[in-house]
């Protein structure tokens, strides 16, 4: 660097202020107490999630040490070890466990986002009779809750022989509603120009959807991705698929804990296991997750 | 004035005649359309509303799912309401976690949207992470099982007795006075969900030269620029939080099985859906168990209707 540049850096020194440009009409006392009060309400908020990170991370000895300590004094992953080691040994595995969530998290997740897509993509760029009623419906169809329409589910996917198979929770992911209507939203911030300019250059409706569409609608992929796999991730699946060596995570979690004392540790494991997926996916996404949110309001 | 009237019924068949062919049309013309939707809409039908036809349909019936559902009419909705004393305790249960966590996890979503909105950049994400990671962690709630221990060792307990305030652990999952407290604290902790993300994304959209506008007006702090400028600019987002509020507050019953068992102590825990699950999947009474979803389903659709209409009159 030349010292002219230098000088001139130190005569007008970059100079970030922390809050940029105060709003005129905020009391200094007001923001000070609102960040404090924040930040303990922060500090609430995560301290369940710490807890449950650290208890895993601590050995057999300190995890009933009482007082209890927040972070262990001699981390060890003995307890992730242990998933694979002691579980290895029964006769439906920790990692078939794990083989199973995920599986049914991403085959569940991918056609979710294709069929719910497509769908938006005519949903949000065609004027088409039904098209309006049917968006309606998706919007109501968000109020659902999983066990209201859980019973006459179970009886359709008995009829259809999909009972205790893979398929009883991944095709009812597909159709999931949320998905649908964030993706629809965030299509109709899309220009109509591009798609017709496409169209001009002789491009049909496929062409136009997975070249034109798809690749600008990114940040709406990774949003229905973190929520899709929020709700497959979780799924305890226990009324549909009754042959252990095809439960899930959540479910092996339960029996865990119910293991007693002895597995206190393993559980915590899991419990880590399970939750930190969705979060460090939503870590990641962050940002296109904000920006499609942005498009999610209910307008009458 | 026959021919008249006649005249006016041949004019409207002629008209609706006319607007079926034109909708006849454009559909043949949308051809494509139908194209794209039909995978979705067909699953979508499937399984989200037959689902609710048929629930419907069951309430009236008794059905096992081995022998043919047999007609009742309305009985099983009148021995509900009027004879099944626990499926009123459900009911009281699910109003009262309703209402306490439905409107106060829905402020709190917005209330802590709003303040982390004028945090910088960086600090506002890492933010957002921390408020929202509860709602995505899953099963994470267990580990207030943990914290909720009912005998001395519970660090809750041990904390209140250390300090004096009480004398003997409290069970806090066994007993019925403690049983939903508790647990409506989980559910708080866990409801800044979709809605907070929404309405942290409505805030960023904001326009800021509103706000130019609203201090030449003389807009004197916070809470009149909330209320004047910012609420009014995020009608959609609040109405969606709403949706996800109510769909939250009424399905309760994860939690609550998770943590006070299932069936809880005197079923002092038992949801709406608690119930539902009783019957539906344990006791295979699928017409009964599919009353009490219709009667979940009715409540849900009122309090939506009721609080659009409220929201509506918001910032005016």
């Amino acid at each position: 660097m030349s010292k002219k540049r230098k000088k001139e850096i130190e005569e007008k020194p970059y100079h970030k202020p922390l809050v940029k440009k105060r709003k005129p009409n905020r009391s200094i006392a007001g923001d000070v107490a609102l960040y404090l009060f924040l930040a303990l309400v922060a500090v609430i908020m995560v301290f369940p999630i710490v807890y449950a990170v650290s208890s895993a991370l601590k050995p057999l000895d300190e995890l009933f040490m009482f007082p209890p300590r927040i972070f262990p004094r001699n981390p060890t992953i003995n307890n992730f070890a242990d998933l694979f080691v002691t579980l290895g040994k029964s006769w439906v595995t920790f990692s078939r466990y794990l083989f199973n969530t995920v599986f049914i998290t991403a085959v569940g997740t991918a056609g979710h986002l294709i069929l719910a897509s497509m769908a938006a993509f005519v949903l949000a760029k065609y004027d088409f009779p039904g098209g309006k009623v049917f968006f309606k419906l998706v919007t109501i169809a968000m109020m659902f809750s999983y066990y209201v329409t859980g019973i006459p589910n179970y009886i359709l996917i008995n009829k259809l022989g999909w009972v205790d198979t893979y398929w009883a929770i991944i095709i009812p992911a597909f159709a999931s509603p949320m998905g649908l209507f964030l993706m629809k939203q965030f299509m109709e911030g899309l220009p109509t120009a591009l798609i017709e300019a496409a169209k001009i250059d002789g491009a049909n409706e496929w062409k136009v959807f997975f070249q034109i569409v798809m690749p600008n609608v990114k940040p709406a992929w990774m949003t229905l991705i973190i929520f899709s796999v929020q709700g497959l991730w979780n799924n305890r699946a226990s009324t549909y698929i009754y042959s252990e060596e095809k439960k899930t995570l959540v479910f092996a979690l339960g029996q865990i804990q119910a293991g007693g004392i002895a597995r206190t540790g393993q559980g915590a494991a899991v419990l880590v296991v399970v939750m930190i997926v969705p979060i460090i996916i939503f870590i990641f996404s962050e940002s296109q997750i904000l920006e499609t949110m942005a498009s999610s309001g209910l307008k009458d | 004035m026959k021919e008249k009237q006649d005249g006016y019924l041949k004019k409207y068949f002629q008209l609706r005649r006319h607007n079926a062919k034109v909708a006849w049309k454009k559909m043949k013309m949308s051809k494509n359309c139908y194209i794209f939707l039909a995978p979705y809409a067909i699953l979508f039908t499937m399984f989200f509303i037959f689902p609710v036809v048929a629930s419907i349909y069951f309430s009236f019936t008794y059905y096992n799912i081995l022998e043919p559902p047999k007609f009742l009419g309305l009985n099983n909705y009148i021995s509900l309401l009027l004879e099944d004393d626990i499926f009123l305790i459900g009911i009281k249960n699910t109003l009262i976690i309703a209402v306490v966590t439905g409107p106060l996890g829905y402020i709190m979503s917005f209330l802590f949207a709003w303040l982390i909105n004028e945090l910088p950049r960086w600090v506002r994400s890492v933010a957002v992470v921390v408020f929202y990671a509860p709602s995505i962690a899953g099963n994470c709630y267990v580990i207030f099982s943990v914290f909720f221990r009912g005998d001395a060792y519970g660090y809750v307990n041990a904390a209140l007795m250390n300090l004096g305030i009480i004398d003997n652990p409290i069970y806090w999952f066994t007993d019925p006075k403690w049983m939903l407290p508790v647990c409506m604290l989980v559910i708080l902790w866990m409801s800044l969900g979709q809605g907070f993300l929404s309405f942290v994304a409505g805030l960023q959209g904001v326009d800021r030269s509103m706000y130019e506008a609203g201090y030449m007006d003389g807009i004197k702090n916070r809470w009149q620029e909330l209320w004047f400028i910012t609420l009014p600019s995020m009608k959609p987002m609040l109405m969606f939080g709403a949706v996800m509020s109510i769909t939250q507050a009424f399905g309760v019953c994860d939690v609550t099985m998770q943590l006070c068992g299932y069936p809880s102590t005197d079923y002092a825990a038992r949801t709406i859906v608690t119930h539902l699950f009783d019957y539906g999947f344990s006791r295979f009474e699928m017409g009964y168990a599919c009353a009490i979803a219709t009667i979940l389903f009715l409540m849900m659709i009122l309090t939506n209707k009721v609080i659009q209409s409220l929201l509506r009159r918001v910032g005016t």
